[in-house]
Parts: C-alpha cells; structure tokens; sequence
C-alpha cells in the first residue's frame, strides 16, 4: 500500500492539550499492527476528488456485465439502491435479507429526514457547507474525502427519489418543503412527515422489485448470511468469492458464489439488548467478514439518543425513538428535589424544577447536541432526580415538557406539529402527553463505527465492500441528524456503482467449484457453530444472555466511560460469553424455522463484537463525538478531544481464535478544513 | 394480570396444525402484545417446550413484519399493528385466541409466521416508476400540487402488513393494491405506465389466489395505517380506463 496522498494544505491539530497519565490504557488487550492509508482516494482539491475517481475508475462493457455476478447482503436503502442500480446495469445481481420482504429492513423506522446541500431555501447552504457541518459533527474523526463526496452527491439523490415517486412534503407552491434539523443553522432536510425512512426505502425496495421483474436481481428473503466465502485466486491474492446462507424456513444450508460480494447490513446497536434498532438487527455479516480478514474500524463509537421513551420494566423488548424535533418546543427538566421525584409533575412548582439544559448551556438549551443532552440526563438520574417508574430501583427518565409550548402556540397547533409523536407515546405509556409531560431517556440509536473500508468502499478483503451503516467512512465520532439516510443512498445510488466496476474490470474472475476446500471449510464451519448451539443443552435462553449482555455494555461502555469500568466490562463478557458456551438452552431443530437457534449466532457475535468495542474505548483515552471518556474532559465536564495523539481511525484486525486482536492506525488528514474544539455553552 | 392463551401451533407448511393452550401470569399493562408473547416463550424453554414462532422486528408499528389474529381481529382490537398493541387493552383473567393471518395466498410458514411473499411479487408487476439510477430530472423541474402530494403520501403509508387480505372474508389484496395503485398515480411521474401498471398488478393479484373485492370494508377497519376504502375505487377506475386504452 502507498502513502496517504500528498497534501499540501494540512492544518496540524490546533487543540493541543497533554494528556495528564501517557499511557495506553489498552496496552495489554492487543498488538499494535501497522499503519494504514486509503490509497484510493485521488490527491488534489477536494471538490474535484470524486470527479477523478469516477474518471479513473475502469469501465466494464455492457455485453460483459451479464459475466459478472454480485452478491448484495440487506436490502435497506444502502441494499436495494445498489441491487437496483447493478441490476439496472445489466450485472447479475443476489439480494439477500432476513426479513420476508426487502422492504422490511430497518431503514424503513428512520423518521426525521434526509439531508441535501440542495440551497433551495438560499439560506446560505451549499455542498462545502454539508461537507464542513459533517466533518464538525462527527468531531474531526471522519475522513476528509468521504464525506466531500457525500455532500457533493446528495443533490442526486434528491432528483433520483423524486422521480421514483418518493412523496415528500411539498409546499402550496407545489415545490419540496425542507425544514432545519438537529441544531444545524440552514434548512436542507426533506422529508415525508414523520415517515421519511419508510418512503425512501419504498422508492428503493420498488426499484429493486423492477429489477427482479427485469431478470437482473434474484432476491432471496429470510435467508441469513452466516459466513463469507474468501478464495485464493492462484496468483497470490485472496478474494471474497460468496457466502453462505441458512434459509430461515427450511434451515438449507447454501453456498452462494459471485465475482464479489457487498455488505449492507446495518448496524450493530443490538449489542446493548435494548437500543431503538429492530429486533433482527446484528453484526453477524459484518463480524463473519471480520473474523475473515476485514478491518473493523471505530467499533466504540456509539450514538446515544436522548429522547426515547424510557424502559418501563424487565419485560422491555426494544425502544422507541421519538424525533428529536420535539427538543423545538419541549423543555426538558427534572425536579430539584429527589423527594419530589414520585410526586405528579404537575404539582411541583416553578421553582423546584431545574431546567439543567437551559441552566448549563444558555445558549443552546434544550437544543445541545445529541451525546451532550443523553449524557446530561443520565447525571440527573445518577445523582437520585430521575423521574418515572423505578427499574432495579432507579427511576430513569426526565420530563420533556411541552406546557408552555401549548400555552405560547396552542394545543392544536403543537397537535398539528407533533401528534403523531403525541400518539405513539400515549399508546406506548398510556400517558396523555397533552396534559402530563412526557418522560423522556437515551438510548442506543446509532452506531458510527463498522468496518473499515477504503475511499472505494472496499474493505481490507479484495473483492468484499461495505456500504451503509455497516461501514464506518462517513460520520467519524458522530452522526448529524438526517445523514444516515443520505449516507445508505449516496452509497447504493451513486458510489458503489462506480467504484466496484474498477475491481470487476478485472473480472469474471476464474470460477469457483462448490469443492473447493475454502467454501467446503467455509460450509463446515457454519454447520459445526449451528451443530454446537442446539446441544449445548444448558439451562438459560439465549435472550437472558443477551439482555446481561447488553447490561454490560450500557453500564461500563454506554454514555461514560472510563478505564477501570472498561476493563471491568471486558472480565464480565468473558466470564459470559464463556457460560453461554456451557450453558446455553436451544429447543427445536436445524432444519425448519427455529428463532432462536438465529439468536443464538447473533448473540454469540455479539459477545465478540462487546469485546473490541470495550479495548477499542480503552484504546482512546480522549472524548470525542458519542465516545466520553470520563478522563478526558475539561474542568467544566465537557468533551475534550486530543488530537495530537488521536487524530486516527483505528482499524481492527482479528488476531485469530483466544488471540489479542491487531490495531493498524489509519492517519485522519484534513487539507479543507481545520480541526476546531467543540463548545455548545 | 393473568391470562389464558389459546395459540394456533403448527410445525410447518405441510403439517396440519392445532390450537393449544398455555397460561401466562405477571403480564403487566405497560407490556405490548409481542413482549407478552416474549415473556410465554421465556416459560415455554424453561420447561423444555419450543418457543412459539411469530413475527416481528421493527417493534414500532412500521416495518409490516407483524401479525396476528387476536380474538379473530387483524391486529387486534386496537387501530395499530400488533406489535404495538399494549396489554392494558387486555383485562385480567381475559381469554385470548391468537392466530396466524388466514389467506390461501398467505401460506403459514410454522405457528404464527405465514408467507406474504405475493405481495412483492405484485409489486414486481409494475408497483414503481421506471427511472434507473442517475436518468432523472433536477426535483424541482415537476411542481406537484399539495393536495396529490399529501394523497400520495397518506395511501403510501401502507405497511404491507397483510391484515386487510386477512380481516376481508374474500380474501382479497385490493386495498394494499389500491395504496400503491393511488400513491403512484397521483403523482406527475406514475403517469407513463397507469395503464399497464394496474393491469398487470391485477392479473398478478389474481393469479396469486386472493380474492375479488365485494365492498365490504373489513380491510379498512382492520388497516393499522387506516389506508382509505376509496383507493379500491380508484384501482377500478383505473383498470377500466386501462381497459378502454386497448390493455
Ligand atoms: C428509529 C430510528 C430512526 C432513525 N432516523 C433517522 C433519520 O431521521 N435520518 C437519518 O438519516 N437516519 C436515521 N436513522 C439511521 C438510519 O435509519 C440507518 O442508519 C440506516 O437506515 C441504515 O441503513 P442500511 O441500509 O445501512 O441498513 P438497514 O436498513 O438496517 O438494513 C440492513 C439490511 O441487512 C440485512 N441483514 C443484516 N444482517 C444480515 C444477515 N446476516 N444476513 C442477511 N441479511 C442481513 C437486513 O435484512 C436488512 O435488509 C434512524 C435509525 C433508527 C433506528
Ligand atoms: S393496506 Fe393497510 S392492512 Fe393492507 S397491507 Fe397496507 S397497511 Fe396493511
Ligand atoms: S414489528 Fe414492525 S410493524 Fe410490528
């Protein structure tokens, strides 16, 4: 691998503060690998980067497109966009999800919006300003050229969404309406009321399904992929080849072989049991590939929503998210008084209330950033002044309330901006949000990192890219508001399809037999992991490991956290996951429906994933974006990032079975942009 | 609460299926539907008994992945998915019947999981716009006016959940095929293909073996995204203007 392109413009990190204790904390959980660099992304100015790509990047001829065969795992908006636009080019496409129909991936509960640069409003927007607000959010921890080129191609994908019928809100005037989301100063997020991820993903499962009539995408639902085929090519290079997959209805165990293979699973929030994710969502794509040799990049980086609806008991099986744009009008406090705190709220006066958003930060208030408002709420709660019902004794909520909103603006105009939210919360608290404010906690939302991938979106397998949620290139330490959306199309739409023609130029690659000792090990290795959960034979389901799992990770690698809570958390999922070995109790058989037997490989996974995700906070003795480590803050309990010794994306390695895994740095140089501290007061 | 649970147990699609019967105890008000269910099957492997299957995954009313007939009600008793239908409508010592959805082109999978796999393939048939990647027009080069817009969006909401072929005694895909029928045509860009797209949703609809629609509306009392009765209308308007067109 060459350098990272030269640059001449590199401002050097402008925030130096020494770090008090130089020491890497994670010094004993892995082995340093070397450094690492994105060789794909052309030098130069930055706007004209993509440009150069897609220039560069070889053409495959339309008549042998038909030759080469893609494999495409989920069907989210970053799936089906790219199976429809293969499919659309004539390449031979498999579409795999675990839902019963590509419609259902999860995409599909995104409800804010998606973000354009597209300066309809000429307030000031402009794909230099998406570009800079990106890389600010995500906290100087994203790579620079990536996210250009996101800015630059989400104009397109407005047009694309459009012509596919996607029903966005519109003005009298008949033009797109746009509004301003998650704190950021122009408006460019389109949206289709509070269901914009359900009409995207529609307009992308749609063009998806055309395709299938066309003939140029198979797409094969409930099916899960359980392990990716990696193939020595002859001339010294290995190669993602295929996958395997179990039919969830008669548990067929499937060697599906193609000329590449394009992960877009999702993302790994499920690792905490309870996050706003769906049900089936699961790293186990993603960690398969990584257990083959694909880099896994910032595991830790987590976004944490602030306003979910809170747990209301031990039966509590996922959580809702409710739009953050009730932040608009709602205030969020708690009571002064921890005696007050199983009191009705409306009988606690004025004066015992502490409104500590608009206390501690005058100028945003109740607006702060996502990671700065869920952390503010968990100290309220940790320090006795939570509200709501209590859960192993601690009572985890705080009010958002909207009385003076309906007081300013009236009831039917705070029902016309926000009854649906109204309405979920009722039906989900029985709560009547009109009259009681509603309660409100973090949760897991989102997760930044993913696996490593290059400016090509390809991972550190030839021949294996990754795109969506599921890799890491785009958001850095945090996401902005209405950008995953744009970052699952942008990929599927308009990236991939040009990058991956420069890797199938070379192709169809030499064919590989059903026989061959990789697939054969790869087919084996899949039948022997599901062989051992169903005999096991132990006592507890695979669910109680998961939520003592996900206890786990909320406690000691959630909102905060620190050295010794980290290392503490790693003791207690190995001791775990070492009993869910023994211990575990899976009925029914191989070879028909069976949910828990697909729990059980999800959960294991996720035992592995908690792992890294704890060595790789460790690792990172710095607060940046979703990642708070309580060493690293300034005397006033901010955020402090070091950039002089972090500025890199860590890109994990699997060190191979019981082994300490690998860390290869990958350098973050900005040429466009100056790395600046954040401060919301 | 305490409850008594009348459940529709089928090993798979070839194998005849039968109702059983369990009691679930501690089931609290906040819990939904599925988290009820979830705490059954906690009990059921515990004492060594297979968990019983049924659908879900988002959780929050969106994904369609849900669906159960409860007490012989798509859903339930409440306007909303079953996922987010909450014990508190439910009182102690209640008796509830649960069922998979009933439709001859809806095979049960195993237990409560059925295959709704007809709907893509009606889709397939012409529910979209053709525009490949990268051919469309700058977004704000067609005006489209509000009130088609917010039409098109109410009738897009449909889920495809399936509890309108499940709650209509004919067992008919008429008002999910309405939904996209009417969510495409009134928009500018559905024009092209009207004619086709509803003749060949159709003959796809009745080749999967659901049912004709006689107006009798139960699919849109049970229709968690309350999709309005007249998109059947305009499905019909349409095929008959298709048909005059020479489709
Ligand atoms: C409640 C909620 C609200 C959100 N709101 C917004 C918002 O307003 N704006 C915004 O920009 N972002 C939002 N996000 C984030 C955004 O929705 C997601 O990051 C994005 O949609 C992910 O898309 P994806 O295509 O990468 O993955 P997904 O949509 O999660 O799709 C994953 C696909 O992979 C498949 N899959 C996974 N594992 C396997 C396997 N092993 N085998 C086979 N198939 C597999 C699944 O079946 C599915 O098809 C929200 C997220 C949540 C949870
Ligand atoms: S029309 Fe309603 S009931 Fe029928 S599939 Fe759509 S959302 Fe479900
Ligand atoms: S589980 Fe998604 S709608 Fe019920």
């Amino acid at each position: 691998m060459t350098d990272m392109p030269d640059t001449t413009l590199t401002s050097h990190p402008s925030i130096d503060v020494p770090l008090e204790v130089d020491t890497d904390d994670a010094v004993d959980y892995y082995t340093p690998g070397a450094p690492i660099s994105d060789t794909k992304a052309p030098d130069g100015p930055i706007d004209q980067r993509w440009s150069t790509r897609k220039f560069e990047a070889r053409l495959v001829n339309p008549a042998n497109r038909r030759k080469l065969s893609v494999i495409i795992v989920g069907t989210g908006l970053a799936g089906a966009s790219a199976a429809a636009t293969l499919g659309e080019a004539g390449y031979v496409v498999k579409s795999f999800c675990y839902q019963d129909s590509p419609r259902r991936a999860h995409s599909i509960a995104a409800q804010g919006g998606i973000n354009a640069a597209k300066n309809y409003k000429e307030d000031g927007d402009s794909v230099h300003r998406l570009f800079y607000d990106t890389v600010k959010g995500g906290d100087y921890r994203s790579r620079e050229s990536n996210v250009y080129r996101l800015a630059e191609v989400s104009t397109n994908i407005i047009d694309q969404c459009v012509a596919q019928g996607v029903p966005f809100a519109r003005e009298y005037g008949g033009l797109l309406d746009n509004r301003s989301f998650g704190g950021v100063q122009v408006s460019r997020t389109f949206y289709a009321r509070g269901q914009t991820g359900q009409q995207l993903l529609i307009g992308a499962y749609q063009a998806l399904e055309r395709q299938v009539h066309a003939g140029t995408v198979e797409t094969f639902t409930r099916h899960e992929m359980l392990e990716v085929i990696v193939v020595d090519d002859g001339a010294g290079q290995s190669r993602a080849r295929g996958i395997i997959a179990r039919d969830m209805v008669t548990g067929e165990i499937q060697t599906h072989l193609a000329d590449v293979v394009v992960l877009a699973s999702g993302g790994y929030g499920n690792v905490f049991y309870l996050s706003t994710n769906a049900m089936g969502c699961n790293v186990t794509a993603a960690w398969r590939a990584h257990r083959k040799g694909a880099y896994m990049a910032n595991p830790c980086y987590t976004q944490i929503h602030p306003t979910c609806i809170p747990v209301s008991g031990a039966h509590q099986s996922k959580l809702t998210l409710m739009s953050e744009s009730l932040r608009n009008d709602g205030r969020i406090w708690v009571p002064k008084n921890k005696a007050d705190c199983a009191k009705d709220p409306r009988e606690i006066p004025e004066a015992d209330r502490d409104y500590y958003l608009e206390r501690i930060y005058p100028s945003f208030g109740n607006l702060v950033p996502r990671d700065i408002a869920s952390r503010a709420a968990k100290y309220q709660c940790d320090d006795g002044r939570g509200v709501g019902p209590e859960v192993d004794g601690v009572r985890r909520g705080v009010y958002l309330d909207f009385a003076d909103a309906i007081g300013r603006l009236g009831q039917e105009a705070v029902e016309e901006k926000y009854g649906n939210l109204f309405d979920m919360y009722a039906r989900i608290t029985g709560e009547n949000p009109y009259e009681v404010p509603m309660r409100i906690y973090p949760a897991v939302h989102y997760v930044m990192g993913g696996l490593w991938v290059d400016y090509d979106l390809q991972s550190s397998i030839p021949g294996l890219f990754v795109t969506g949620e599921a890799n890491f290139s785009d958001h850095g330490a945090n996401r902005l508001g209405a950008s995953a959306l744009m970052q699952g199309l942008a990929d599927g739409y308009f990236v991939l399809p040009h990058t991956i023609r420069d890797y199938l130029a070379d192709g169809p690659f030499e064919k590989v037999e059903e026989t061959h000792p990789a697939v054969v090990a790869a087919r084996e290795s899949v039948e022997k992991r599901i062989e051992h959960f169903l005999t096991v034979g132990g006592t507890r389901s695979v669910d109680s490991y998961h939520r003592e799992l996900g206890h786990i990770m909320w406690e000691y690698c959630g909102m905060e956290r620190t050295e010794d809570g980290l290392k503490k958390a790693i003791e207690e999922i190995r001791s775990l996951k070492d009993e869910f070995n023994r211990n575990l109790k899976v009925l029914g058989s191989a070879d028909s429906l069976n949910q828990s037997l697909e729990k059980a490989g999800r959960v294991a996974d996720f035992f592995e994933l908690g792992e890294l995700m704890c060595i790789d906070a460790l690792n990172r003795r710095e607060s940046c974006g979703g990642h708070f480590r309580a060493e690293s803050q300034t005397d006033d309990g901010e955020a402090l990032r070091h950039d002089d010794q972090y500025a890199y994306a860590a890109a994990w390695e699997f060190g191979g079975e019981g082994e300490k895994p690998i860390l290869h740095k990958e350098d973050l140089v900005y040429t466009a942009i100056e790395m600046k501290q954040r401060s919301y007061k | 609460m305490k409850l008594t649970l009348k459940i529709w147990r089928q090993p798979d699609a070839a194998t005849a299926g039968s109702m059983h019967t369990y009691d679930v105890d501690d089931v609290s008000g906040d819990m939904s539907f599925l988290e009820m269910l979830d705490v059954l099957n906690e009990q059921l492997n515990a004492k060594g008994e297979e968990p019983i299957a049924f659908d879900s995954d988002c959780r929050e009313g969106i994904c369609g992945m849900c669906g159960l007939m409860i007490n012989g009600e798509a859903h339930g008793p409440v306007t909303t998915t079953t996922c987010q239908l909450h014990m508190r409508s439910f009182s102690d010592g209640d008796t509830i019947t649960i069922e998979p959805w009933r439709s001859t082109a809806f095979p049960v999978v195993k237990d409560l999981v059925v295959d709704r796999g007809a709907f893509d393939r009606i889709i397939q048939q012409g529910g979209y716009i053709s525009v490949n990647t990268g051919s469309a027009p700058e977004a704000h080069s067609v005006q489209v006016p509000k009130e088609a817009a917010d039409r098109a969006f109410d009738v897009a909401t449909c889920i495809g959940c399936g509890a309108c072929v499940a709650a209509c005694p004919n067992g008919s895909a008429s008002l999910f095929m309405g939904a996209k029928i009417t969510h495409l045509g009134e928009l500018p860009q559905g024009q092209a293909e009207r004619d086709s797209r509803v003749v060949n949703m159709v003959a796809q609809h009745d080749h999967e073996g659901f049912g004709g629609c006689t107006n009798i509306g139960e699919c849109t009392a049970a229709c968690p995204k309350e999709i309005p009765l007249d998109v059947i209308s305009q499905l019909n308007r349409d095929l008959r203007t298709a048909i005059k067109h020479g489709h």
